[in-house]
């Protein structure tokens, strides 16, 4: 930071920036594209990570997870025996736990085709673990006879039914559904937060999940836990694994498996890094070189500030208080046109778009960093400059 | 602290002394010698002018004195400061405080207004800004400013306008040494002649020296000596034999 000499030539520095309107604007552009890309580009792969454990997310009640030592993300569905529910039950620290059944079965259409869907099958008594958003009836309506509640989203879109001049009919109360050869009744329509795959979301009870699901010999997914209050929880995962020799994870560690696995394997992340990546490089090229030429067009005007007695130092903060003036405003401008888009897409489309604070924080970094970077030569330029060239032609 | 001036016959006090001076560009088989060992004295209330062919140094001569440029060799202070002694800082510090430029080219900051050009000395010195821009158009005001022309961009005044602007900046903080490059080189001779009057009228006091380099012989006259320079070395010094106004300076 200058100090109060030195903190006089910002008035020097705004108005030089100001003065070359067409550099002043090319560079805001410049910082405004690659924040933009850069911002959105990361936000819709934070939505899409987040997709990936919406079941989770949507799950509130439960804390901890019980599931087959193998698996190693949320739909690795790796059935465990039914009896395993008792066991867990029976552990010390453990308040309660339920069945939970999570699978994809084909729902056949009135029109003959068939569409995946995921059918949760919640605890039969409790049904613990139900929609997060009742659109239209009740969670208490899974127990009317082959009740399912189906996902809004779903409903309008891969359930609905095609009349034969090609408009779509959602899927209301009261129709039914074939799930895997089995009818179903739709008692609820429900909003649930979009999953990874982006099949419809079907709820139903435990035992009817199980009915609608080809028989095999175990099709518990997961046992579902709360602990006693005041119980340490990473201490009551351990003691389960320890008497049921399976796997207990807490939310946020079942969140963070499924997370990694996604980024290990899917190539996700260096897709979305390469798009972040051109923005950073387009930022700071189009900026760098924009905001350099500007410096070298000034060049002579700070040699004769440099000669009339402004210090290196000053000179050093002028130039960084240009370069984060010009990138603040393409920071906001870039920031502001990414939230915006995000706002209007991501609700009324399937676009993923997360953009919470870490985010924003994060691209305010790599921004800045674009200033500093196309800064840095200037500065170079600026600090090495001989007073003497005011005298050469 | 700097030695106390000695006066000199006449009354006025050493403001630059130079005295075996050297600089060379370059080094090896593409070094060149600039100057070659310039003894060069200017008084207070002097008007010195130094002339010369093209790369003779007068250019880097009065960088040197004017302390952008360092020398490498031989002895040279500015109102008895030595350059060499001073930290780059200081050296700085010392220029924003005792030396004023005009260039040939104006270097007039094309952001800013007249008056804001003029305070920029000023500004650079730690004076706020609304007093430095007060004090500047106070200055502007005494080479024929009016309001209008204060709050003009460098662009939309004319070239004598430009360089009595460039003046009154090289005045705003009040140095004691004003160095000027071909200060009437882009103008035409009747505007040139104005801003020597000018020159002489404002900026030369009994205790400020003003060095001017020129190729102009119609402004000689302006001069109370003439340093001629060649090859890197003062080779005459010589008082005008006519003032400017054609009045005989000498019997």
């Amino acid at each position: 930071m200058p100090g109060a000499r030195e903190g006089v030539v910002n008035f020097f520095a705004l108005k030089m920036l100001l003065g070359d309107r067409a550099k002043y604007v090319g560079m805001i552009i410049g910082l405004t594209f690659a924040s933009l890309l850069i911002t959105q580009q990361s936000s819709i792969f934070a939505g899409i990570m987040t997709r990936t454990y919406s079941f989770l997310t949507d799950v509130g009640l439960p804390e901890i997870w019980v599931v087959d030592p193998q698996v190693q993300y949320i739909e690795d569905i790796k059935p465990l025996q039914d009896t395993q529910v008792y066991r867990v039950r029976s552990i010390e620290g453990v308040q309660w736990a339920v069945r939970m059944y999570k699978g994809t079965l084909k729902a056949r259409l009135p029109n003959g085709t068939f569409e995946s869907c995921v059918v949760i099958g919640l605890d039969d008594e409790t049904l613990i673990g139900g929609p997060p958003t009742m659109i239209s009836g009740q969670l208490a309506n899974l127990r009317q006879s082959d009740g399912v509640i189906v996902d809004i989203v779903g409903a309008q879109g891969k359930l609905a039914r095609v009349l034969p001049n090609g408009r779509r009919v959602p899927l209301r109360v009261g129709d039914t559904l074939e799930l895997n050869d089995h009818r179903a009744v739709v008692v609820g329509l429900c909003r649930v937060t979009r999953t990874f795959q982006a099949n419809p979301v079907i709820y139903t009870t435990y035992s009817r999940a199980t009915t609608f699901a080809p028989q095999e010999r175990r099709l518990l997914s997961f046992v579902a836990a709360k602990a006693r209050p005041g119980e340490n929880l990473a201490a009551l995962c351990e003691r389960i694994q320890r008497i049921t020799h399976l796997q207990a994870y807490t939310r946020d560690e079942f969140k963070k498996l499924t997370f990694n696995y996604v980024l290990k394997y899917t190539g996700m992340p260096i897709n979305f890094l390469t798009a972040v990546a051109l923005g950073f490089i387009v930022g700071i090229t189009i900026s760098g070189q924009t905001f350099y030429n500007f410096t070298l067009d000034n060049l002579r005007y700070f040699g004769t500030l440099k000669a009339m007695g402004a210090t290196n130092r000053s000179l050093l903060w002028m130039i960084l208080l240009q370069a984060l003036v010009v990138g603040g405003i393409g920071y906001g401008l870039g920031v502001g046109a990414a939230s915006v888009w995000g706002s209007l897409f991501s609700g009324r489309t399937q676009i993923a778009f997360q953009l919470p604070w870490q985010l924003l924080l994060i691209n305010a970094g790599a921004v800045l960093l674009i200033c500093l970077g196309a800064a840095a030569f200037s500065i170079r330029k600026v600090m090495k400059l001989e007073p003497a060239v005011v005298f050469r032609s | 602290m700097p030695i106390p001036l000695e006066p000199c016959a006449n009354g006025s006090r050493v403001a630059v002394c130079c005295s075996g001076v050297t600089k060379t560009y370059g080094e090896g088989v593409t070094a060149m010698k600039a100057l070659r060992g310039v003894n060069l004295e200017i008084h207070t209330g002097e008007l010195m002018m130094l002339v010369g062919p093209s790369g003779c140094g007068k250019t880097t001569l009065i960088s040197v004195i004017a302390g952008v440029l360092r020398r490498d060799g031989g002895d040279c202070s500015v109102f008895d400061n030595d350059y060499l002694e001073m930290a780059e800082v200081e050296t700085t510090r010392f220029r924003g405080q005792n030396i004023g430029f005009v260039f040939q080219a104006f270097n007039l900051i094309p952001a800013l207004t007249a008056a804001e050009n003029v305070a920029a000395p000023l500004i650079i010195n730690g004076v706020k800004r609304r007093s430095a821009v007060e004090q500047a158009r106070e200055l502007l005001v005494t080479v024929g400013f009016d309001d209008r022309m204060m709050r003009s961009l460098p662009q939309d005044l004319s070239g004598g306008q430009q360089q009595r602007v460039a003046i009154a900046r090289a005045m705003a903080h009040n140095p004691r040494l004003i160095v000027c490059d071909e200060p009437t080189s882009a103008l035409d001779s009747e505007t040139g002649q104005m801003v020597m009057e000018l020159m002489r009228r404002l900026a030369l006091g009994k205790d400020r020296a003003l060095l001017v380099v020129t190729h102009d012989t119609r402004i000689f006259g302006f001069a109370d000596r003439i340093a001629r320079m060649d090859d890197g070395r003062i080779t005459r010094i010589e008082t005008p034999p006519f003032a400017a106004n054609g009045i005989p300076k000498q019997p």
